[in-house]
């Protein structure tokens, strides 16, 4: 079980701002999977290695070498607010 | 030949009579432009149709695939052409560069007809989830097409494509595929370079075919594979794809997973199912039952590991870069109200739900133990293979739902993925080809085979194909 207050605290984390609404439901909701997934708990993996990938490839490495990249225009062409050099945000505040 | 009479050739037909000189590219191109953009069909599947086709950088006929139009799944980033992956949060988003996948095709002499719906950042199973509105099935227009890639598989069915890219991370190739009644086909992991695809779940996404026959899957395929320096997970692939030829399946060793075929496919399903099991046994082929005794517990672990992924995978999107922004005072608000309007339902229950997973005190009990499962699932697949050369399955356990149907019930709607999690879970080819109707509505026959055995895989599909002579065209009227 997923309380408000849980609910809360993974919104922050997840930097989501959910309504009210959103966060009763997300309780509800997260519950219910959560509970289905909870039959996990029930297998033995005492030792068991964990697959965090399938494919056999360790540190695939290129040479550090200077390649052509997007050109800055380029790469600032689809933000909200392209400034000269970078992209704009409003300030950080006090938050 | 009529535009309808067009549309009726498969895509390696389209190509080679474009190659002997019987029919122009760009006549093919338009006869299906022209529907796709009409959306006469009322479906839905388009979210961006092109107005002509893109100038060739060498005559069509020169080319393997001779200039044959191709639908891709929205999340394919195309340069200068909108790229959304079905969210709202990607509004207007024309990506300055192109996916590997779908440059190889170009290369290979595809034309890009338009883009297709899709569940937002491909978290689905009925195409519900789009900020386009959903795809409908052109079999039924009151169902789904299946998800993630519905408006790709819809496409394809109804005739408004030859053939269609999508991506399957836990069965968003095949579910579609088996729902719309063609073939959907989830190559290796690694097999085709993820670079350009939007990601949702990194360690378990791929790129794959719908198509309406498995010789143009297999051709699609061929032009797709391969090693790509922007994807280091990609790998070189070993031999080279070839077209499908048999004539039987003598030799041939299939299992039939228990836990797979019991209980919970629908009872149409699993008739139209044991159906072609005999079928193959006509044709030589073995089939014994088989045990994975992991698999019911792929699906927990898929939605957990694939949540946690996509909750890492989609932090990018913050009003930054790209896409929407929310103005507010600060920083932070700015983050929060953007992801807040620019995020559906479910991509944020899977954000909740994977940052949950991956938060501190949990991280064991939920992330940790599910990838232990992945192993333990992936090595039921290990020990089945040593005793046979592939495993077969019905691809979706129900047809076609009605829309709405699933949309209050995430948990059912999560369950449409239970015979096509374990396959992602262990990164294994996998196909769905039409297995026949059930009241009406395609049903869809699955199987799997080791990591790089797509030949094997398409030589079987080919062949029950043949023998099984379905007949999509009903929903290409």
């Amino acid at each position: 079980m997923i309380d408000r207050a849980q609910v809360l605290h993974v919104a922050k984390l997840a930097r989501l701002a959910l309504s009210d609404q959103e966060v009763e439901r997300m309780s509800r909701e997260l519950s219910a999977v959560l509970d289905h997934i909870e039959k996990l708990s029930e297998l033995e993996l005492a030792g068991v290695p964990p697959t965090s990938h399938v494919v056999d490839v360790v540190n695939a490495l290129r040479s550090d070498e200077p390649r052509p990249s997007l050109p800055r225009d380029v790469a600032l062409a689809s933000a909200p607010e392209p400034l000269e050099q970078g992209f704009g945000v409003p300030s950080p505040g006090a938050s | 030949m009529s535009d309808g009479e067009l549309r009726e050739l498969t895509a390696a037909q389209a190509a080679e009579r474009i190659r002997s000189g019987d029919l122009s590219a760009p006549e093919l191109f338009e006869a299906y432009r022209a529907r796709a953009a009409a959306d006469a069909d009322d479906l839905n599947a388009f979210t961006w149709v092109a107005d002509d086709a893109p100038a060739a950088e060498a005559p069509s006929r020169e080319t393997p695939l001779a200039g044959v139009p191709l639908a891709v799944k929205d999340l394919f980033c195309t340069e200068g052409v909108p790229s959304q992956s079905g969210s709202k949060i990607l509004e207007g988003y024309r990506p300055p560069y192109t996916a590997t996948a779908v440059a190889k095709l170009a290369q290979a002499g595809t034309t890009l007809l338009g883009k297709t719906n899709q569940d937002e950042f491909a978290m689905g199973s009925s195409n519900e989830n789009s900020a386009f509105g959903p795809v409908r099935n052109p079999w039924d227009r009151e169902r789904v097409p299946g998800g993630s890639s519905g408006g790709s598989a819809a496409a394809v069915a109804a005739g408004l494509a030859p053939w269609a890219l999508g991506t399957d991370t836990g069965g968003s190739i095949r579910q579609p595929a088996s729902l719309c009644g063609i073939v959907g086909l989830k190559p290796t992991y690694g097999a085709i370079s993820r670079y350009g695809m939007i990601a949702f779940a990194s360690s378990l996404d791929q790129a794959g075919a719908f198509t309406r026959d498995v010789t143009d899957a297999a051709l699609l395929l061929r032009h797709m594979v391969g090693q790509d320096p922007c994807d280091s997970t990609s790998l070189a692939y070993p031999g080279e794809i070839e077209l499908p030829q048999g004539v039987d399946l003598r030799g041939l060793r299939l299992g039939v997973p228990e836990e797979l075929t019991g209980e919970g496919i629908e009872s149409g399903v699993r008739e139209a199912f044991n159906a072609t099991l005999a079928l193959a046994e006509q044709l030589g082929a073995s089939i014994e039952p088989c045990n994975l005794p992991h698999a019911p517990h792929a699906l927990s672990a898929y939605y957990l590991i694939a949540p946690a992924e996509a909750s890492a995978n989609l932090a990018r999107f913050d009003g930054v870069r790209y896409g929407l922004r929310v103005d507010a005072d600060d920083l932070l608000g700015m983050y929060t109200q953007t992801r807040e309007a620019g995020f559906g339902p479910e991509v944020k229950r899977r954000i909740m739900l994977g940052t949950y997973a991956l938060s501190s005190g949990y991280y064991d009990a939920y992330y940790g133990r599910a990838q232990q499962v992945r192993t333990k699932v992936a090595d039921d697949f290990r020990a089945a293979f040593e005793r046979f050369d592939l495993l077969v399955t019905p691809t979706s356990p129900s047809v076609a739902f009605r829309l709405g149907e699933k949309v209050g019930d995430p948990l059912a709607m999560y369950l449409s993925d239970v015979c096509t999690v374990p396959m992602s879970l262990a990164g294994i080819p996998a196909i769905s080809i039409p297995n026949g109707l059930s009241d009406g509505l395609p049903t869809g026959f699955q199987l799997c085979g080791p990591a790089f055995s797509e030949n094997r895989l398409l030589g079987a599909a080919y062949v029950l194909e043949q023998a099984l002579g379905f007949d999509g065209s009903a929903a290409r009227a």
